[in-house]
């Protein structure tokens, strides 16, 4: 790509504080004019849709998990005699207390609607493609570590599916040869899930969050050095096509926000229950085993792929594949042209692709018993298939749409009767 | 040419970067193994892990009882003849992970099967007297073992472990 016509937030104008207090702040920390070119002058492209606004949504659930989060740590005691009776204890005497824990557990649910959604808008908008591959990485990054973080402080509340869920994924590490058994003994501390596993789950749980606010600041970094990518798919070219964060994007990312917190409110407060599992509310009992194990519904599509393979490792390595293979997109996928708009064939692929994932997420919370196994298999091989052999090829074989030469003639497109302006250069919809 | 000759031997200098080098790393590794192995089990978790002595008079015929040791649950199986019967007439060498039945036992003591009630596959435990092979069923992910523990169907890649015991007496076993 040609650096030179790429218009850049660096060359807007630099923030100079008035007041002089904050000009001694200023030439000793500029830290103002770092917020101010960050997030007001900050040039966002003029065209951006409500499915940028995800960015924002995560930012404000990773700010509210970590705030109830430290709270609910104040009355939480971790120890597989007081942990599920501290939770109780947060339920009815904590003052408020029903709320945090809601607040924090419905979180969850709503920090991976909002990072799946802001995927799949990666996805379809070709926003992992050069120049912001490592954009893209840092985002599978922080999805790992989410994960993670979502699973020790599931087990933390130590009910039956927390117990039972520790013991199933820390086995998963007894799929690797020679030294499986070890590690586990060593993921456990014991020679079972124990106090100690319930220990080190906690103090890790409370770390990681600050992990990912760090990864967050890179990922940011990052997009503040490529520049936002936007329905159109081709880079903005003069001033004219981009608007300043303050006011555009921080009015319509609040919007959003507001929008999605009803969203969260109204599981908060109707349908708290509705996302968890029922057997969480009987404590953890370790010589019984629920008679469905089924995860939260965010890791459902990667539950029905472990269990669609019928071999333990190979199973194991799939589960792993199918968030690694993420970061490989931006070359697996060969096609130049960003936004599915212009692709006619991926557009198709990416649905495809979209209700394949939705449907490993429905067969996950299935018994892994008759069809619901062969189904699973086919759609885990459709899944793999995706990468592999769908986004390689129709780079290759794909003729897009022509692209626009600017975002102002994609959006001028749009609106009927006023597409002349560009001329030849000007493709007929 | 002699300025070149004379670097391309190694110098004291270079010994130095190495020592300093080798030094360093030695004492990172030092300093990491600590922060590694305080993971591990604890000395009160393995002391926790004494062996057990477990009396079998009161386990009934077709009776399975639970008894835990290290935090895993035992299963001690008091089999009947019949189960004896079935876990002996397959052909143990089709299995997916081969065993003969009289391998996991203790000769003389065909009667009590003695194991590890953790499914090989990822932990949970499996239903005595259950699936199409009279054995164990695990709900978690549908593994079927026999009546000698062995895995006969499903994803779990071996057969239920046994546990390290001995038979003090024809009615007491010690288990670890
Ligand atoms: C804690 C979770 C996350 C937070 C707080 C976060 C935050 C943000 C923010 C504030 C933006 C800018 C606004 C926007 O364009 O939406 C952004 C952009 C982006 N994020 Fe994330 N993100 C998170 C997770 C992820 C994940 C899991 C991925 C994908 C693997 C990802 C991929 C991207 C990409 C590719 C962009 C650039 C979008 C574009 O300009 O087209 N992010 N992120
Ligand atoms: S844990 Fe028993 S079948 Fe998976």
């Amino acid at each position: 790509m040609n650096e030179n016509a790429i218009y850049r937030p660096e060359q807007h104008a630099i923030y100079q504080p008035k007041n002089r207090s904050l000009k001694w702040l200023e030439v000793r920390l500029p830290i103002l004019s770092l917020a101010h070119s960050s997030f007001v002058a900050y040039p966002t492209p003029r065209n951006l849709n409500y499915w940028w606004a995800f960015g924002a949504i995560l930012s404000f659930l990773l700010g509210a998990q970590i705030v109830t989060g430290v709270v609910l740590a104040m009355h939480y005691t971790p120890h597989v005699d007081h942990a599920f009776n501290s939770v109780e204890h947060i339920m009815r005497d904590v003052n408020w207390g029903w709320l945090l824990r809601y607040a924090h557990a419905v979180g969850a649910s709503m920090f991976f609607l909002a990072a799946y959604v802001h995927m799949f808008r990666g996805l379809y908008y070709g926003s992992y493609k050069d120049p912001r591959e490592v954009l893209w990485i840092l985002g599978v990054i922080i999805l790992l570590l989410m994960i993670m973080t979502g699973f020790m402080g599931y087990v933390l509340p130590w009910g039956q599916m927390s117990f039972w869920a520790a013991t199933v994924i820390t086995n998963l590490f007894s799929a690797i040869p020679v030294f499986g058994e070890s590690i586990v003994t060593w993921l456990w501390g014991g020679y079972s899930v124990g106090n100690p596993t319930l220990n080190r789950f906690y103090s890790l749980h409370y770390l990681l969050p600050f992990v990912i606010l760090g990864v967050v600041v890179l990922h940011v970094w990052a997009l503040h050095v490529s520049g936002q990518n936007n329905p159109a798919g081709v880079e903005p070219r003069s001033k004219q096509e981009t608007v300043p964060f303050t006011p555009h994007a921080t009015i319509k990312d609040l919007f959003l926000t507001v929008v999605f917190c009803i969203l969260y409110a109204w599981f908060v407060f109707y349908l708290p229950n509705y996302l968890g599992h029922p057997d969480n509310n009987i404590p953890a009992n370790p010589s019984v085993t629920p008679t469905h194990i089924v995860p939260e519904w965010y890791y459902l599509p990667f539950y029905a792929i472990l269990r669609a393979v019928p071999n333990k490792l190979l199973g194991v390595l799939f589960l792993m594949a199918s968030i690694v293979i993420l970061a490989f997109v931006p070359w697996l996928d060969t096609s130049k042209v960003r936004s599915a708009s212009y692709r006619p064939l991926y557009r198709q692929f990416f649905w495809v692709f979209a209700a394949v994932c939705v449907g490993l997420g429905w067969l996950g919370s299935k018994p892994a018993e008759g069809n619901y196994v062969l189904a699973a298999r086919v759609l885990t091989a459709w899944y793999f298939i995706h990468f592999l052999i769908i986004l390689p090829l129709l780079g290759l074989v794909e003729r897009p749409k022509p692209l626009p030469a600017s975002i102002s003639e994609a959006t001028l497109r749009k609106a009927p009767g006023a597409a002349v302006a560009s001329g030849a250069a000007a493709p007929e919809r | 040419m002699t300025a070149t000759t004379a670097s391309a031997e190694p110098t004291r200098r270079d010994f130095l970067y190495i020592a300093t080098a080798t030094a360093g790393a030695a004492a990172l590794a030092a300093s990491v193994w600590p922060l590694v192995s305080q993971m591990n089990p604890d000395q009160s978790t393995i002391a926790a892990g004494a062996p057990i002595e477990v009396d079998l008079t009161p386990v009934a015929e077709g009776q399975v009882i639970k008894v835990f040791w290290r935090g895993k649950p035992i299963f001690i199986d008091h089999r009947t003849p019949k189960e004896i019967k079935e876990a002996r007439d397959v052909d143990w060498h089709t299995l997916p992970d081969p065993q003969s039945d009289e391998a996991r036992v203790k000769e003389g003591h065909d009667q009590w099967l003695i194991l590890i009630g953790i499914c090989t596959h990822l932990g949970c435990i499996p239903l005595a007297h259950q699936g199409d092979y009279d054995g164990w069923f695990c709900p978690c992910h549908g593994s079927q073992y026999d009546t000698a523990g062995r895995i006969r169907r499903g994803p779990a890649p071996a057969n239920l472990a046994l546990p390290p015991y001995a038979f003090l007496s024809d009615t007491k076993i010690r288990i670890g």
